[in-house]
């Protein structure tokens, strides 16, 4: 058997870019992004997954990076906040962020807008959250279920009153 | 209070008053709604904190804790983390280079920033539960959390005090609190409280609580020779350097600490806490740059959050609901290594009439992590006991709890008996009662109900002082016409950096985006610490008088110069707009700052200046108050209560940024009703040790859990604050415990006196 210790070759797929790493088992996924790469958008709050700080997409969809082992991820795509504006500017997202002043201190933020990003196509893919009515056919995209499905990404800023007006209107935007 | 203070208090009476400030009324750039200004770089991963920085050769430390309350460390084992893989060096009372005791932060010591005594790791002594006692330097993140788990410890432990109800029976009179006299006497309350008809009488008690700011607490420091650079989360750059200088011996010119983005502070970062000395202790040993990023559990072992408190409120009133004795009193506890009263009794000095006043607070000192200062300290937890006590009053009474508030606003401050500066307590009252739709609340509990759950609606007082510090700032005019000014001031997200440039904007007549504006780096013009809700103003002040001072250069120096159409121009005579100076009777006669500068044949002019200590403050009593009403529904069933709509309405001077402002307030109040229902430090007696030391277990408010709050502000200027303006990060929270456990009441007819309001006490 390997060393714990020994050394991991993985490629991580970095918005767009293709990153060679030599990593230990145990490094996460977050302190490959910031303290290996260099992308440092991507917070530490917990390191537990409990706080959401650290959410990045991975081939889209959210998750903690935090709780998650940079070696598991070899070959996947993974957006950071880095990766979210294209040439064409802002995402939706990170403009109505920062038009209803969706943060204060801005330490959640990156987390909360790719959480935001994923959970838009969550949605529109059909996932129901936990106040989902049953027999519901068609979800409204509705503050109840904004709010259920963003209670991952906590804010001690108390910004969440911005950060639900600001997706809705992005949702707005990117449903045109 | 001192003789001194005293004599002080005395003769700033016959101080005359600052000039009202002109901007006051002005509504070009100040008081506009506009974006943060830092808002794209937050929203893209660009705004650099603490832990970003990339620094050549970095190294990561991380800490080892005490795992008993009291006593000394017996025997310390390190060889195995000495061992570990990729571990540069292990640092603990053995082998600790020494430094100088950490200068302790108090109201009145100037820069002393450190916010416990304890010379962490250059001791063997314990003093609470969770005390750093060995660093370990590796060149991976991973590689020193894993050494630190290691490192083997023995104690010799000894009887700890833990329990605040047990150590309540040797409780002291602090000297002051937070510099005013502890005790407040007027009259023979208690004999009034006897004989009056009607009267509450309760004790109310709050429990530990963390800030908790998303961003962990986090120090990185480089060493140069005798110089020191530090980035550090940080509200107070100026007292980080300045502590650090003391404690390395060092020159203070050689200690530069940065803090260009702080996540979130709330008092948590407002001192220097152990951590960061020990990083730069590490910085020195390795001789690399070292970073030291607490991990969750970390932050509640070594950074210590607000004091639990027990208070006793009682009120007398006559049949008109007039005040005419009022006792708050009570206990809060600090620790063996810091020296904190919370100023639980403030509010009530300063909110309501009464004939007979007494006020006064004991002290305990427990084996804790060191208590300190946590959003609106004193008042947020003043006001839940006062404030739950004016509600039972009222029921008492039969009137209305907003009808009660209102008969008893004052005339002039009933402990200082100076005049209020600006006091607009009744508009603030009357125009939430209005948004919240007051007059439709029947008043019996119990009268509403929406299914299973029993619906309730409840007010409470908010107040905060507005306090302004002495600070410096520096103002440039560049010869291409745009502006920099410069204070090391911190932004935590308050907005700082944007309402500073608004303001910058506004009194040099330049637009925003000829202004940057420079903070959080102590190379720069000395800020006060980010605290008491004091930055903004304290500030803008600074700024004010650099920009008056830069203005009076540029005429003096149109004055010698025939072709100038300013010369011969007074000050008085001229105001700042279109991007230079003009004359007020002939606004299309001056000159713009390019065509001074360019006659000048300079590339920049500047000005810098310092303001004066706070006399205004102690000539006037002055303060923000609110009123804050919210509806909220307890489930029969479960108990469990959730706040369906939030009405906060505030008298906090003029607003310079409603935008922000909002935020400011919103946040404030979702942290008090963090505080009223969720929210606790759980302490285990019997070792002194925090249970719940993650964001799994200390549950803060979640998006889920919180309304649509709204907030609505008078925006009526103080005429004896910069830009009429008060601070308002903390008046938010203050109120809301009070308002939530009033509601509650209403809702259920359950009187709940201990925060927080959880399910089982509704059971």
């Amino acid at each position: 058997m390997d060393s714990p210790l020994a050394a991991h070759s993985v490629t991580l797929h970095v918005n767009g870019r293709e990153h060679k790493l030599q990593l230990e088992a145990r490094v996460s996924l977050l302190d490959a992004l910031r303290e290996h790469i260099g992308l440092t958008g991507t917070k530490k709050g917990c390191n537990q997954g409990a706080c959401g700080a650290c959410t990045v997409l991975v081939n889209g969809e959210r998750i903690n990076s935090c709780f998650a082992l940079a070696v598991q991820y070899d070959g996947m795509k993974i957006t950071t906040i880095e990766g979210l504006a294209d040439a064409n500017g802002l995402h939706p997202l990170q403009q109505a962020f920062v038009k209803h002043d969706g943060f204060q201190c801005g330490y959640c933020t990156p987390g909360q807008i790719c959480s935001a990003a994923a959970m838009i196509e969550e949605f529109r893919g059909g996932a129901p959250s936990a106040v989902t009515e049953l027999e519901a056919k068609d979800i409204e995209f509705s503050d109840l279920e904004i709010q259920e499905r963003m209670s991952g990404n906590l804010c001690r800023c108390g910004a969440y009153v911005g950060i639900n007006e600001a997706i809705r209107d992005a949702f707005e935007v990117l449903s045109r | 209070m001192s003789i001194f203070s005293k004599v002080t208090q005395a003769v700033v009476q016959f101080v005359p008053d600052r000039d009202r400030d002109q901007l006051s009324e002005e509504h070009r750039i100040v008081g506009k709604p506009i974006d943060r200004l830092d808002g794209p770089q937050k929203v893209t991963g660009a705004a650099s904190f603490t832990a970003d920085f990339p620094l050549e050769a970095l190294v990561y430390a991380s800490l080892a804790f005490s795992t008993v309350a009291k006593g000394k460390i017996r025997k310390i084992d390190a060889s195995e983390a000495e061992k570990s893989s990729g571990v540069l060096s292990v640092i603990t009372h053995k082998n600790a280079p020494k430094m100088k005791d950490p200068p302790l932060f108090s109201p009145s010591s100037g820069t002393d920033a450190a916010a416990s005594t304890a010379n962490v790791v250059n001791t063997d002594e314990i003093y609470w539960n969770g005390q750093a006692i060995a660093v370990v330097i590796a060149d991976t993140l991973d590689g020193a959390e894993h050494a630190a788990s290691l490192i083997k410890i023995e104690y010799d432990e000894e009887p700890a005090a833990l329990s605040f109800e047990a150590a309540k029976s040797q409780a002291e009179t602090p000297k002051n609190i937070m510099g005013e006299d502890t005790e407040v006497e007027r009259g023979d309350t208690e004999k009034v409280l006897a004989q009056a008809k009607y009267k509450v009488d309760h004790v109310y008690s709050t429990p530990r609580f963390n800030h908790n700011a998303i961003e962990l607490h986090a120090t990185t420091a480089a060493w140069n020779g005798d110089q020191l650079t530090v980035y550090d989360t940080s509200q107070f750059v100026r007292g980080v350097a300045d502590s650090l200088a003391k404690m390395f011996s060092l020159k203070k010119e050689n200690v530069r600490v940065l803090a260009p983005f702080v996540g979130g502070g709330f008092g948590g970062k407002g001192s220097m806490w152990g951590h960061v000395q020990l990083c730069v202790l590490a910085a020195k040993v390795v001789g690399k740059p070292v970073k030291l990023v607490l991990t969750r559990e970390g932050v509640f072992r070594t950074v210590g959050g607000r004091t639990p408190s027990e208070q006793r409120v009682a009120l007398a009133a006559d049949e008109t609901g007039k005040l005419t004795a009022l006792i708050h009193t009570g206990t809060t506890a600090s620790s063996f290594a810091n020296d904190f009263a919370e100023q639980f009794s403030f509010p009530a000095r300063h909110l309501y009439a009464t004939e007979s006043l007494y006020l006064t607070q004991k002290l305990v000192r427990l084996n804790t992590t060191p208590n300190t200062f946590m959003r609106a300290p004193g008042e947020s937890i003043g006001t839940f006991a006062l404030e739950s006590a004016m509600d039972e009053l009222a029921y008492e009474l039969g009137i209305d709890p907003v009808e009660l508030r209102l008969r008893n606003d004052p005339d002039q401050d009933p402990a200082k008996h100076t005049e209020f500066s600006s006091r607009h307590f009744k508009e603030a009252y009357r125009l939430g009662a209005e948004k919240f739709g007051w007059q439709n609340r029947p008043a019996q509990p119990r009268s509403m109900r929406d299914g299973k759950w029993l619906v309730g609606q409840g007010v409470g007082t908010a107040f905060y002082p507005a306090y302004r510090f002495p600070a410096a700032a520096r103002v440039r005019l560049n010869a291409d016409g745009t502006a920099v000014i410069q204070s090391s001031a911190q932004e935590m997200g308050m907005g700082t950096a944007t309402v500073q440039t608004q303001h910058a904007a506004e009194r040099l007549g330049l637009p925003l985006e000829k202004i940057r504006f420079e903070y959080g780096d102590t190379n720069l013009p000395q800020a006060p610490v980010a605290g008491g809700s004091n930055q903004t103003v304290s500030i803008a002040l600074a700024v004010q008088q650099a920009c008056e001072k830069l203005h009076r250069e540029l005429l003096k120096s149109a004055k010698q110069d025939q072709n100038s159409p300013l010369s011969g121009s007074h000050f008085d005579e001229v105001r700042a707009c279109d991007g230079g100076l003009f004359r007020r009777d002939k606004p299309e006669t001056g000159e713009t700052y390019v065509e001074i500068l360019s006659r000048l044949k300079q590339d920049f002019v500047e000005a810098e200046s310092e303001t004066g200590p706070p006399l205004e403050t102690m000539k006037y009593s002055m303060g923000s108050y609110g009123a804050q009403f919210c509806e909220i529904r307890v489930n029969e069933q479960t108990g469990e209560t959730r706040v369906s709509r939030w009405v906060g309405s505030f008298d906090t001077g003029r607003i310079l940024n409603p935008k922000t402002a909002v935020s400011q307030f919103r946040g404030g109040i979702i942290m008090g009703i963090g505080m009223a229902l969720t929210e606790e430090t759980f302490f285990d007696e019997r070792t002194g040790r925090i249970v719940n030391p993650s964001l799994a277990e200390y549950h803060l408010p979640v998006n889920a859990d919180i309304p649509k709050i709204e907030a609505y502000f008078l925006d009526i200027p103080d005429p004896h604050t910069p830009l009429g303006a008060h601070g308002i990060g903390e008046i938010g929270i203050t109120g809301c415990a009070a308002a939530v456990a009033n509601a509650i009441y209403h809702a259920t007819g359950k009187r709940i006196r201990e925060l927080p309001i959880t399910l089982d006490k509704l059971l």
